[in-house]
């Protein structure tokens, strides 16, 4: 079972969820697919052990095949390429901007003159690690690299579906959002009852809606804005999985990247009931399809 | 020779854009013949690569020179392997910007003015 947690901003207490919910219950494998700041190690205490470069494909001219025709430009659509053609005794050239590339391969492909090769550029780590029967893999991209997708896909490459796979999801709502949550069977998003916190709700709820996903809402800092959130839940029959209220020494205890359910064992069986519920809902899901 | 202006409007007495690969049009002058067209940048609203895609516009219509207010890293790589001069810091008119070009009051940029993507508004 694949569960992702995600946010339309950060900050709403998503990698808090994520973290809580996989120490409550077995048999979890944890994947920090927040690859711009993975932070989740940091609460899970997870030692990690192995790395891996993550990589991808990007092009390299051999410009003595080629005839600068412009193809692999015009075939590009993330603007990677550049090809001046030669004039006035001046030689032509093929610029290549890698921070741009997402080794799609198309210029690749469709050079008539065979002048491009891939070589394999590193965006990227990813690190793996356990912590007592947890298994912990998380990617960190580079800095300077915008490409989080592709390292996010190579996170997600070694999911063991058997097990209780969590996914923390990067926040926001674009593209690398949708690859991490992508495939899951259920997606958790954790939100604070303000005007700030709907709104980016309501986007999220637009993209996990869009990939088929069913999900349910998880209220951070519960007591402190208003019940638009919980208005808007009803009428959108998205269910409230859990409330958390807004404590001093829940935040004090994050700022020291100690998990709630280490410090208030109360919090363990809250955690596994979010997860019963969030069976049940798969469950139903599944029987009325 | 033909010039190449970053311009807001698309006539000689509309302001030099200050961005480039951003802009709202590219004003071609022909220094030879005085005849000046105007085309609107396509490129202004692409998440990356608008200064890329805006410098081989420049080199597929034949300018040699670029006049504009900045101008960030990859655009200049471009233009440079085309063998395009860019002159930075114009302001004023376009009308302003040739003249001033032709009493030589400008010299080219060797490098980049501005980081990537700064022509990029917030939204
Ligand atoms: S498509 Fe091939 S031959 Fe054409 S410009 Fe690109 S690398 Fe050169
Ligand atoms: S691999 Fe794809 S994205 Fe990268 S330069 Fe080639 S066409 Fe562009």
């Amino acid at each position: 079972m694949i569960i992702a947690i995600a946010s339309g901003k950060g900050g709403t207490g998503k990698t808090t969820v994520a973290v809580n919910l996989a120490l409550s219950l077995d048999n979890v494998q944890f994947l920090d697919c927040d690859v711009e700041e993975p932070n989740a190690h940091i609460f899970l205490k997870s030692h990690l052990s192995r790395a891996e470069s993550a990589v991808i494909p990007v092009p390299e001219i051999d410009e003595s095949k080629c005839t600068y025709c412009g193809t692999c430009r015009d075939v590009c659509a993330y603007h990677a390429l550049a090809v001046v053609p030669a004039s006035e005794g001046r030689k032509g050239s093929v610029l290549n901007f890698p921070h741009l590339c997402h080794g799609c391969g198309a210029c690749r492909l469709l050079c008539p003159n065979g002048a491009i090769r891939e070589v394999n550029k590193e965006i990227g780590r990813i690190e793996f690690g356990a912590r007592d029967g947890m298994e912990f893999i998380h990617g960190r991209l580079n800095i300077g690299e915008a490409m989080s997708p592709p390292v996010i896909r190579q996170v997600k490459y070694y999911i063991k579906p058997a097990r209780i796979v969590i996914i923390d999801a990067p926040p926001g709502t674009s593209c690398p959002v949708i690859t991490a949550v992508k495939g899951s069977d259920f997606c958790i998003l954790v939100t604070e009852p303000t005007p700030f916190g709907l709104n980016d709700l309501v986007l999220a709820v637009e993209v996990v809606r869009k990939l088929n996903i069913p999900c349910g809402v998880v209220i951070n800092r519960a007591d402190i804005g208003d019940g638009k959130v919980e208005a808007y839940c009803r009428s959108e029959s998205i269910p409230v999985l859990m409330k958390i209220p807004f404590k001093r020494e829940i935040a004090a205890w994050y700022s020291e990247g100690i998990p709630l359910v280490e410090r208030d064992a109360a919090y363990r069986q809250t955690f596994i009931n979010l997860y019963i519920t969030i069976c049940g809902i798969i469950n139903e899901t599944n029987s009325c399809c | 020779m033909k010039l190449c202006i970053t311009c807001v409007g698309k006539t000689l007495d509309s302001s030099v854009d200050p961005r480039f690969g951003r802009c709202g049009n590219f004003i071609f002058f022909d220094t030879d013949t005085g005849v000046f067209t105007a085309v609107e940048n396509g490129n202004a609203q692409f998440p990356g690569g608008a200064g890329i895609q805006s410098a081989q516009a420049v080199i597929a219509q034949g300018a040699k020179a670029v006049f504009t207010g900045n101008i960030g890293p990859n655009a200049h790589r471009v233009l440079s392997a085309g063998g395009i001069e860019v002159f930075i810091g114009v302001a004023g008119t376009v009308q302003e910007a040739i003249e001033g070009y032709k009493n030589g009051r400008y010299t080219a940029a060797e490098r980049p003015s501005v980081g990537e993507k700064s022509g990029m508004s917030a939204g």
